[in-house]
């Protein structure tokens, strides 16, 4: 069956009268609208909206759906965003009326089921991390850097006021958004360079840190997918300085359950749940980024906090030294829930075979690979392994072409281009929920790249060909900007 | 596979962490469930919780109790769509792509303004990302605010903003309503104002004249910022009409659960000029080299996986299946169907009002309201609250929840799930109840 | 490439005096490392600027770059042709692609900071 492309707008199938949905009339004993609010309020005719019927409605949208890869239908190994497979039961768990058809302003006692799974989520982050303490609240793991971040700000407030602590050190192969969040919390973000190992440089490090940081951002193992070494050192220089270490938990579903962040030094960090806990990416999002802290740092935490009295739960909104909220309601209360359910399906012995698997996985796939690709970073991996596309470049195949090929061969590519330090960057990412045979199946596919790149390059002109559609023209996107459509 | 990675055993590949960190043992956390001893263990704590399909709901306040079509939950389930992840791909996520861009042109036609990103994660942070942005295009920090914004909007506000030098003031209210006379006055007294920002319908379900309060504000050479209820622009004059510089929103009434408050949808819309200074990801329509129309990410240099530090926002992760949700509810109702909700919520709203004042109930506020309206339960609300509850509603907010001195007005929202005569027993019920005391 | 009767800023920006007015733009390097440019903002005449503040903004489909005055003075003039014809950039980047023109306010001072054409052809060598 041919991709039935292109799929017409939804606006482009609307036909006057049509509609997918009935609703109930309107009761003619009501007073008519226009008793009820001013007629200059109002509009003077409906949105524009489409109107279709329900089959012509599904057809459009289960159509869109075909043109998309996802991990339930392929391989799906873009580094640093951990594809792994959701379980189904969580879904099934977010969904029950309890959980999906709670409202956020119900009494206290009418929700005590919802307060009982925030707070022993919290704890059992808490546990896994080693940290003292845990906040739902943040939307992403962005959200969570800004409050973690936030947190640092208010700790160093408290603590040593009238002190100006402004830089936040972020090493050079940080995700984007650890300097972007450092902006926005009104930091400045000074970059640590990395070396050779692809570790902290703890020069370039020793040389920046002083009285005026804050903290220093980490993520532990990093973006090449290597646990940082240089992290207890990291953590010594920083707190000696009277700055506090965050991690970013990009990462984390490579350690969960072989050692504890707070062992290693880290203050506070921030947990993706979309990743690590296995909650549906959702095509970009929703996620969830809990932050984990300190001791220290647990008075500043936002409120309203979840507090277990005997067996009551409440909200409590008095806390005098809190940073305070930093979004409405309480948290991705939806994808919470998902990731209670997975924690409590794995079971400590589970989310230690979670990383067991994750980092074996990765490190088959960098073995297998090692041959065919430079591997700028020799040594074993954690989670995802960083190869370059040099070898194949000089060949006029890049990491784009690649990434294109393999789409074409069946595979999600790999995340291309980052992390910056590394020329032509191929991150891959397999997850610990594939198999043996998947990784093999894909692994032979970038072995038959990287022949044709020696013997046959003319392969690797105008790709993708198998998807719905060619390569897209970006320069006329931006150029010509067609943000919404208009008749 | 341990053999071609060149390890005798998993434990070797862990090696590279220091010893002395090493996490000994297990996790002290509760042992594994297997798949029935997990639904039962989720099901036994959601059986605790009150919720909406079980108890007649007149709560609202930024989140809504509106009819979710069960196409929405099929079309949003497609694992296509709820396994993917960002577009990256442009050619393997068309699906997506093209779903952003419907929902960023259902955004623009809902809101009257020209450009919409394709989501952010809440109202409250959907306000505050808005601000910035309208600090950052005004050139000036100071800002007003209407006191009748939610009190959650305006505490998220306050922590975003709290390390910056702005300045920020209330507008006051009349009738429950932001004053445009109280506004040019208060723009008068405070020049450096960059940015005004009101909530339509407000906080306590009053509808604001967003016109006079945008004339005002681009006198003052200032840029308005409207947070909206979109089912409320089934039939109110638009932002982008009433001359908003910035509409945002909370998408949940869009065909989205509740789930205890998140996840949920933040709507961002602008005019044309300021796209580049807009945070969030952007769906723009291209060719693709076999010709055809397609989609893909752009204007992505403005965003923080290539700006880093000087990008417009540090938002990474949007709502995107939330997004596609809205999508999909604001087609199946379309142009007839979104204007019935919002006159059936209307309708069913000053029915409720009308009810409850001829009960001798006082209503707070006297300036028309949308669908959810304030009364005066002559005593603490939440005391009524508990006492509706037992009598199986879940009867609304109390005030007293953010404002020390409205503790005894009680917020109420009706929607067009309410039926005649849950409305009339409801009002009975709660008249009684407030009269008891 | 790089013309010898320009001063260059390592921000990848040229100048041409003529006594205390100023023309500026950006070098060849610059339009070839940005690649497929998108989109160009630049100033309204008038503005009063520092050595170093951002005059505008440039992007491409890889990047998003401010674009900073080599010396101080007030916008006196810009090419309001250039936003709508970005090919103008990669054809003559030095003469029809000149961007703003300033009434330097410290040029004696300022111009000693900048590079010679030999020295900003080096620091680009050096980085390739």
């Amino acid at each position: 069956m041919r991709y039935p492309r292109p799929e017409p707008l939804i606006f482009e199938l609307s036909r006057p009268g049509r509609r997918a949905v009935t609703l109930p009339a309107s009761d003619p004993v009501l007073k008519p609208v226009e008793e009820c609010l001013p007629a200059g309020l109002l509009r003077s005719e409906a949105p524009d909206l489409p109107e279709v019927g329900q089959l012509d409605l599904v057809r459009h949208f289960v159509r869109l759906s075909q043109m998309n890869m996802s991990v339930d239908t392929h391989f799906y190994p873009l580094g640093s965003c951990t594809m792994k497979y959701n379980p189904k039961v969580n879904d099934w768990a977010a969904s029950l009326p309890g959980n999906a058809r709670v409202h956020p302003y119900e009494p206290d006692e009418a929700v005590q089921g919802v307060l009982a799974l925030l707070h022993r989520l919290e704890h059992m982050l808490a546990e896994i991390s080693g940290l003292a303490a845990v906040s739902l609240q943040p939307a992403a793991g962005a959200h969570g850097e800004f409050l973690g971040l936030l947190l640092l700000r208010a700790y160093h407030d408290h603590h040593h006021p009238g002190q100006v602590r402004s830089d936040i050190l972020i090493p050079d192969s940080a995700h984007g958004t650890n300097p972007a969040s450092a902006t926005l919390c009104g930091f400045r973000a000074v970059q640590v360079r990395s070396n050779a190992d692809g570790y902290v440089d703890l020069g370039d490090l020793a040389g920046k840190v002083g009285s005026q940081t804050a903290g220093m951002m980490m993520t532990n193992p990093n973006t090449l997918g290597l646990f940082d070494r240089n992290v207890l050192q990291a953590a010594k220089l920083v707190h000696e300085a009277g700055g506090l270490l965050y991690m970013d938990g990009a990462n984390f579903n490579a350690i969960i359950g072989q050692c504890r962040p707070a062992d290693f030094g880290i203050d506070v960090m921030h947990f993706n749940l979309h990743k690590t806990f296995s909650t549906p990416h959702g095509g970009g999002g929703p996620g969830a980024g809990p932050v984990g802290v300190c001791r220290a740092l647990v008075p500043f935490l936002p409120v309203p906090r979840i507090r277990c009295e005997g067996d009551r739960y409440r909200l409590d909104f008095d806390e005098p030294l809190s940073v305070g909220r930093v979004r409405s309601f309480l948290g991705n209360y939806g994808i919470l829930v998902r990731a209670y359910a997975y924690i409590r399906m794995h079971g400590p012995d589970g989310l230690r075979r979670i990383s067991e698997n994750a980092v074996l996985n990765a490190n088959y796939i960098r073995a297998r690979l090692q041959d065919f690709y430079e591997l700028p970073y020799r040594q074993p991996c954690m989670h995802e392994c960083v190869f370059s596309a040099d070898r194949q470049k000089k060949r006029g195949v890049r990491a784009l072409e690649i990434a294109k090929r393999l789409l074409d061969l069946g595979f999600h590519a790999p995340t291309i281009y980052f992390p910056l330090i590394v020329h032509e960057a191929l991150m891959i990412e397999p997850t610990e929920t594939e198999s043996r045979e998947t990784l093999d199946r894909f692994i032979e596919a970038m072995i038959r790249i990287a022949r044709d790149a020696e013997e046959n390059p003319a392969v690797f002109e105008d790709l993708p060909r198998e998807m719905p559609v060619g390569r897209l023209d970006e320069v006329k996107a931006a150029r010509e900007l067609l943000l919404c459509w208009r008749t | 596979m341990l053999a071609a990675v060149g390890v005798a055993s998993l434990d070797e590949l862990f090696k590279v962490i220091p010893d002395e960190v090493r996490y000994p043992g297990l996790l002290p956390l509760p042992p594994a469930l297997s798949e029935p001893e997990l639904m039962a263990h989720v099901q036994e704590l959601a059986s605790r919780n009150l919720h909406l399909d079980n108890h007649i709901s007149f709560l609202g306040a930024g989140i809504y109790d509106h009819y979710v079509p069960p196409v929405v939950d099929f079309i949003s389930s497609r694992s296509e769509f709820y396994t993917s992840y960002t577009p990256y791909q442009a050619e393997a996520s068309q699906g997506s792509l093209q779903v952003f861009f419907e929902y960023q042109s259902l955004i623009c036609k809902l809101t009257g303004m020209d450009v919409a990103n394709a989501s952010l994660y809440d109202g409250a942070t959907a306000l505050t990302e808005s601000v910035l942005m309208a600090m950052n295009l005004s050139g000036r920090d100071d800002i007003l605010e209407s006191a009748a914004l939610h009190p959650e909007d305006r505490q998220t506000l306050e922590t975003y903003l709290r390390h910056m030098k702005s300045a920020r003031a209330e507008l006051t209210l009349n009738g429950g309503r932001t004053d445009p006379a109280g506004l040019e006055a208060a723009l008068e007294s405070r020049p450096d104002t960059g940015v005004v920002v009101v909530q339509q319908p407000n906080f306590f379900g009053v509808v604001e004249d967003v016109s006079a309060l945008a004339q005002a504000t681009h006198r003052a050479g200032a840029l308005l910022v409207v947070k909206v209820n979109p089912i409320a622009l089934g039939l109110l004059k638009s932002p982008g009409e009433c001359g908003a510089d910035i509409a945002c929103g909370e998408g949940q009434c869009l065909g989205i659960h509740p789930s205890f408050g998140g996840p949920g949808l933040g709507l961002l819309a602008t005019r044309a000029e300021y796209v580049r200074k807009m945070p969030g990801r952007l769906v723009g329509v291209t060719q693709h080299s076999r010709g055809d129309r397609a989609y893909v990410l752009t204007l992505q240099t403005r965003e923080q996986h290539i700006r880093r530090e000087r990008a417009t926002s540090n938002i990474c992760t949007n709502h995107a299946l939330l997004a596609l949700r809205a999508t999909v509810y604001l087609c199946a109702l379309g142009r007839q169907g979104l204007r019935q909700v919002a006159t059936l919520c209307v309708q069913k709203a000053h029915d409720l009002a009308d009810r409850l004042r001829s009960a001798g109930v006082p209503i707070v506020f006297s300036s028309p309201f949308f669908h959810e309206f304030a009364v005066d339960c002559g005593r603490p609300a939440q005391d009524v609250v508990q006492a509706m509850l037992e009598r199986g509603y879940l009867a609304g907010v109390s005030l007293g929840r953010w404002y020390p001195d409205r503790r005894n007005a009680l917020l109420l929202s009706v929607t067009e799930q309410r039926t005649a005569a849950q409305i009339q027993d409801f009002a009975r019920k709660l008249a009684a109840c407030i009269r008891s005391c | 490439m790089y013309p010898s009767n320009l001063k260059y800023a390592e921000s990848h920006e040229w100048a041409r005096m003529e006594n205390d007015m100023v023309t500026v733009g950006i070098t060849d390097y610059a339009v070839k490392e940005l690649t497929d440019l998108t989109y160009l903002e630049l100033p309204r005449a008038g503005e009063v600027l520092l050595a170093g503040d951002a005059f505008g903004v440039i992007e491409s489909v890889k990047a998003t770059s401010d674009l900073y005055v080599p010396v101080s003075g007030q916008v006196i003039e810009v090419n309001a042709a250039l936003p709508g014809n970005l090919d103008i950039l990669s054809e003559d980047p030095y003469v029809k692609g000149w961007m703003v023109k300033l009434r330097a306010s410290n040029l004696a001072a300022e111009v000693s900071s900048l590079l010679s054409a030999e020295e900003y052809r080096q620091r680009v060598e050096a980085k390739s």
